[in-house]
This record gives C-alpha cells, sequence and structure tokens, in this order.
C-alpha cells in the first residue's frame, strides 16, 4: 500500500490516474524560481520549446539567452554569468547537456564551484522514436562521477517543479534529468503535499503490515514500474518497500541502508546504462556498509533503438515483469 | 587615455622587466611550466595591470572591478607575477608555483587562490566565460566594467571559440576585450603548420567583431588598441597581438621548444643577467 505519510496521489494505480509532462513541472518551477529570485537566468540551445523553457523565457525575456546550437559554450557562458552572482539554468538535450560539454561542466562549472544548474531532457530509452542516438543512458554516470555536483531525476512533473525551485536556492552546481514521455505522459506519483528535500529519499510503498522481503528503489519515472510491481507482488504475498531515489548525489546513505537492513535484498530500477548509474550508487553504498544482493534493473551495455516508449521499456527489459522476476530471483538468491 | 607619455612607457619597461625575472624565477624554482608564452605576454600584462584595470589589489573581490580571465592557463606565470608585483599577495610566494599546498598551482585554480576570475588550463574555455560575464554585466545596467579576456593563438583550433564568438558578437559585447596572443607557436610547432589559422583579422571581421592587429610589445600601440577597444559602441573588440615567444631572453626567442619547458641552472643564470642589464638600461 502508498506509504502515506508522504501524502502520495491516492490514484495512482488507477487507470485513469493523472498523467503530466515532466518537461512541463520543470518550466513551470524556472518560471516560479524566476519570479522568487532575479538573479535567475535561462540558457538553452536551440530547443526551447522542447524542454519548456519558453515559459520563464516568455515570461524574462531580459533573463534569457538563446547559445544557439552550441552546448560547449553554453556551459562555459552559464559558468562566467554564475561569477558575476547570476543562477544560471542552461537546458538542452541530455546526449548533449551533459553529454557534448562534459568537460565544461566540468572545468568551468564544478572545478570552479558555481552554482549552474543543467537541465538534461529526453533521458533514457523513453525518447523512444528518435532513436539510440538521442536516448541518453550515460548521464548519471557522467555527472555523478564529479566532486561538487548535485544529481536529481525526478519522478513526475511535480517532483520536477520541486527540484527545479530547490535546485535554485541552493550554491551547489546541480543536474536535473527529465524524461521524454510526449505521448504516453509521466504518471504523478506525488502530489503538492509531498515533501521534497535534495538528498532525501521516500519510501513509496510498503506491505500492509510486517517488515518488507525486498527493498525497490527506483529513480525517475521508471519509479511508476516498480509501484505497479510491487503492487502485483504485494498481491503475490511478497512484502516488498518501493523507494523513490530522486536524489543519486549526494546519495541517501541513511535510508539506502535502512532499507538493506529491513529487506536484506534490494533491487534497483533505472532508465540509464547500469553501469555508472544510480543501481551503481548503491551498491557502491552498501558493499561498504552492509553487503546483500542486489539485482540491476538498467540498460545492460547497449544503445537504444527507435520504438514506442513501452515497446522499448519491455525489450530493454525495465518494466514491470522484469522488477517482478528480478525480485522473484532475489528472492531466492536470498533463501537459498 | 588617449596617448601615453615616454615617461610611462620607461616606467612600464622596468616593471615589465621585474615581473620577467619573476617569471624565469618560479618556472626555474618549479622546475616544469611554461616559459615562452609567459615571457611573450609580460608586456601586455604589465600595461594592463599598471596602466588601465580598474581594480583594487587589496580588495580583491573589489564588485567594481574590470574583469581578468585567463583562457591559456599554462601561461599563468605571467598572471601570478603581475598580480604579485601589483600587491595582490607577497613576491616572495612566486616561488610557492607548481609546489604542494600552493596557493599557485600548475594551472589556475580558483578554489586554491580564489581572487582569480575563474580556474583554467584546458584550452578554448576561457572566451565563454568572459562572454557569460559580459553578458551578465549588462543585466545588470550597473557601471561600466570591461572584461578582458586572454588566449593563446594556438588555442583557436578549439571550435567552441568560435560558438562563443558569435554569441558575443550577437550580444554586442561592447564591453567583452579579447587579447590573442599571436605567437605563432604551439607544443607541436609553428601554428600555420600545425593547424594553419591563416589571416586571423579577417576571421575576427568575418563574425563582426572590432579588430587590431599590434605589435604586442610596443606600449604605444597596446596603448592604443586598448583605448579603441574601450570606446567601441557597439561591437566585442578583439586585440591580436604579434608577440615573440621568450620575449627577453634572446636565446629564447622565437623558439617554439621554450613553450613548455623551463630553464636549469646554467640557463637560468643566464637570462637573469640578461634581464638585469635590460632593467638597467
Amino acid at each position: 500500500m502508498l506509504n502515506q505519510i508522504h501524502k502520495f496521489n491516492t490514484k495512482v494505480f488507477n487507470p485513469d490516474v493523472e498523467r503530466k509532462s515532466i518537461r512541463i513541472g520543470f518550466g513551470e518551477g524556472l518560471l516560479q524560481a524566476g519570479i522568487e529570485n532575479q538573479n535567475v537566468v535561462g540558457l538553452c540551445a536551440d530547443l526551447v520549446e522542447s524542454v519548456k523553457m519558453n515559459i520563464f523565457a516568455d515570461k524574462f525575456p531580459e533573463r534569457f539567452i538563446e547559445v544557439g546550437v552550441a552546448e560547449q559554450n553554453m556551459a562555459g557562458v552559464a559558468s562566467g554569468m554564475a561569477s558575476m552572482g547570476k543562477i544560471p539554468f542552461m537546458a538542452s538535450y541530455a546526449i548533449f547537456n551533459p553529454g557534448r560539454n562534459w568537460e565544461q561542466i566540468r572545468t568551468n562549472i564544478c572545478y570552479n564551484n558555481q552554482p549552474v544548474k543543467i537541465i538534461g531532457s529526453h533521458g533514457g530509452i523513453n525518447v523512444g522514436p528518435d532513436g539510440g542516438s538521442h536516448q541518453c543512458l550515460e548521464d548519471i554516470a557522467l555527472m555523478r562521477v564529479l566532486p561538487n555536483m548535485v544529481v536529481i531525476s525526478p519522478a513526475d512533473a511535480i517532483e520536477a517543479k520541486k527540484a527545479t525551485i530547490a535546485s535554485a536556492k541552493t550554491k551547489h552546481p546541480t543536474y536535473i534529468r527529465l524524461d521524454r514521455n510526449d505521448k504516453n505522459k509521466a504518471v504523478l506519483i506525488t502530489t503538492e503535499e509531498t515533501p521534497f528535500e535534495i538528498g532525501k529519499a521516500q519510501i513509496v510503498f510498503i506491505p500492509e503490515q510486517g517488515l518488507a522481503q525486498v527493498g525497490i528503489i527506483a529513480t525517475g519515472p521508471l519509479l511508476y514500474q516498480a509501484l505497479l510491481a510491487g503492487y502485483e507482488l504485494d498481491k503475490k504475498g511478497f512484502k516488498v518497500k518501493v523507494m523513490n531515489l530522486s536524489t543519486i548525489k549526494p546519495l541517501d546513505t541513511e535510508a539506502v541502508i535502512s532499507l538493506a537492513k529491513e529487506t536484506k535484498a534490494i533491487i534497483t530500477v533505472e532508465d540509464h546504462q547500469v553501469s555508472g548509474g544510480m543501481g551503481s550508487a548503491v551498491a557502491e553504498c552498501l558493499a561498504q556498509n552492509y553487503p546483500v544482493p542486489i539485482e540491476f534493473i538498467g540498460v545492460k551495455d547497449k544503445y537504444g533503438q527507435s520504438g514506442t516508449e513501452m515497446e522499448l521499456i519491455k525489450y530493454y527489459g525495465l518494466d514491470t515483469n522484469d522488477i517482478i522476476e528480478a525480485v522473484e530471483k532475489i528472492f531466492k538468491r536470498k533463501t537459498g | 587615455m588617449e596617448t601615453i607619455s615616454d615617461e610611462k612607457i620607461k616606467e612600464l619597461e622596468i616593471k615589465a622587466n621585474n615581473i620577467r625575472k619573476s617569471i624565469v624565477e618560479m618556472l626555474y624554482l618549479a622546475g616544469s611550466g611554461h616559459t615562452a608564452g609567459a615571457l611573450g605576454m609580460a608586456d601586455i600584462f604589465t600595461y594592463l595591470y599598471f596602466g588601465v584595470l580598474k581594480h583594487q589589489p587589496e580588495n580583491p573581490f573589489w564588485l567594481e572591478r574590470d574583469r581578468v580571465i585567463l583562457s591559456n592557463g599554462h601561461i599563468n606565470p605571467v598572471l601570478y607575477a603581475t598580480m604579485a608585483h601589483s600587491g595582490y599577495f607577497p613576491i616572495d610566494e612566486l616561488k610557492t608555483l607548481r609546489k604542494f599546498g600552493s596557493r599557485l598551482q600548475g594551472h589556475p585554480h580558483r578554489e586554491f587562490l580564489p581572487m582569480l576570475e575563474t580556474s583554467s588550463g584546458p584550452l578554448g574555455e576561457g572566451l565563454s566565460q568572459a562572454v557569460g560575464m559580459a553578458i551578465a554585466s549588462k543585466m545588470e545596467n550597473g557601471i561600466d566594467k570591461k572584461f578582458y579576456c586572454f588566449i593563446g593563438d594556438g588555442e583557436l583550433d578549439e571550435g567552441a571559440n568560435y560558438e562563443a564568438l558569435m554569441l558575443a558578437s550577437k550580444m554586442r559585447l561592447n564591453n567583452l576585450i579579447l587579447i590573442v596572443d599571436r605567437n605563432n607557436i604551439q607544443i607541436d610547432g609553428s601554428t600555420e603548420i600545425v593547424m594553419p589559422l591563416g589571416d586571423l583579422v579577417s576571421k575576427f571581421e568575418s563574425f563582426n567583431w572590432h579588430v587590431d592587429q599590434i605589435n604586442g610589445h610596443d606600449f604605444r600601440e597596446i596603448n592604443h588598441a586598448i583605448y579603441n577597444a574601450k570606446i567601441e559602441e557597439h561591437k566585442p573588440s578583439v586585440i591580436i597581438a604579434k608577440t615573440i615567444p621568450s620575449r627577453g631572453v634572446r636565446e629564447w626567442e622565437g623558439n617554439y621548444k621554450w613553450h613548455g619547458k623551463v630553464p636549469n641552472k646554467e640557463e637560468y643564470e643566464i637570462a637573469m643577467k640578461e634581464l638585469e642589464i635590460l632593467v638597467k638600461k
């Protein structure tokens, strides 16, 4: 059942659950951050509408810079603006930002510790028909390896809005990953009342009673698949907990270790390469603090291809059934 | 200033040679680093810090200061030496260059020396940052600050510079002054052999920049070019400063091998003697 201490969307398991684009959540968040602080500025590399920065740019045209298709320059410009007291949000598709401009982000932004907010849209296989070239499956690894960087992968539009507003209030360079899911917009799992704090994980799903036997840790919109798996497993008699780990760095080690101690078995779920992603961060933490068996749901050393979001999620082993199978497998590893 | 007096030029020449001596000494003591570019840019750095820059060395974070952005971070001995001679920190500290725990890292690192405007070393990135600073300053509508960005000519091989050139002219950044060290050398040899840059004047003009090409060791020409750049009303300015690598030490002048090497004891002593004579002249 939903862990209603955090006031999640009670309709999340209903077929008519509300859906909303995560990118619009970001756009609304940036507008709000811009209203709250006049130092907030926006930069974009020729994808203003696609990444929904138009919501901010229309309201504050004098605080918006269109840099053209030039992501490397955008990172340097944002760093320079930050050094003059601005809080720049720079947005493009994740494959270009932070993919193309990684070294500028490292040296100009992180090495200088400037409070630039990097918005990578179209993260993950869910990008769909555009194909493998545009499905960024490496961005979490690229960003979490950088000292000073904060990495957030919101699960839905409401969380994306809150993460955007919260990131504008910190001095840290921050990466926020957005997905595309245009047609099949992301399910609203959280509500306006759900608390959000950078660096804090939340348990979204819990057993009706007693301790959980398996812990599922998900990041980004695949949290919904993890919840559906939890719901099915619950019916089958497995006691599971599902965690929303939207901040991947700094990792909420206390929450992760606590879940491992309770369940002695962890599944990680992400729309990203298994190598270097959120699951790796969890594994690094548990290997050092409380080693338990882990199964990794993610893309396994492959590039994507064209298809619908659901076709690709199924093909690459990221859907509800894959998560259920992983839980059954790890249950055997744990008890066998 | 529109013109510069002979007395001022004499003063700057002496200052520049003292800075050169510091550069040679610090590189000799460091045992590694980049000599040619640092010596070649000593005159322009001297002119900037002692002739035109709006700054307060005793108050390095003064908000109204002009900004100096060093893109070609490997020539940082000239930046450190000029800053020390201006009073930002003790000249003696120059001896710590590249040593463990020093504020004077091998390439500029703002975390160690926060009075730097940025960290640099990886090439082709300073101009973008200077453009960002100049844009932010224009948004403020406040005190008119100038943004001086130094870049090496070999560094112009990096494509991201051209992204920044376009944005600067689009945004009409007349508060931005780019100074290119046109010394025609890079690590692997002559710039015109490694990757021919050709006619830089027309390249920059085609990006709609105000362009000046000068002798980077002639204080009159430096003064004139910076004066013109400062009064430019619509465009960003670039000053292509033709310099002689390792300027000041005759044996080393023009030789690309000095780009990334430092003097041994014997070479150090010869160079210091030669620079001493120039100071006394």
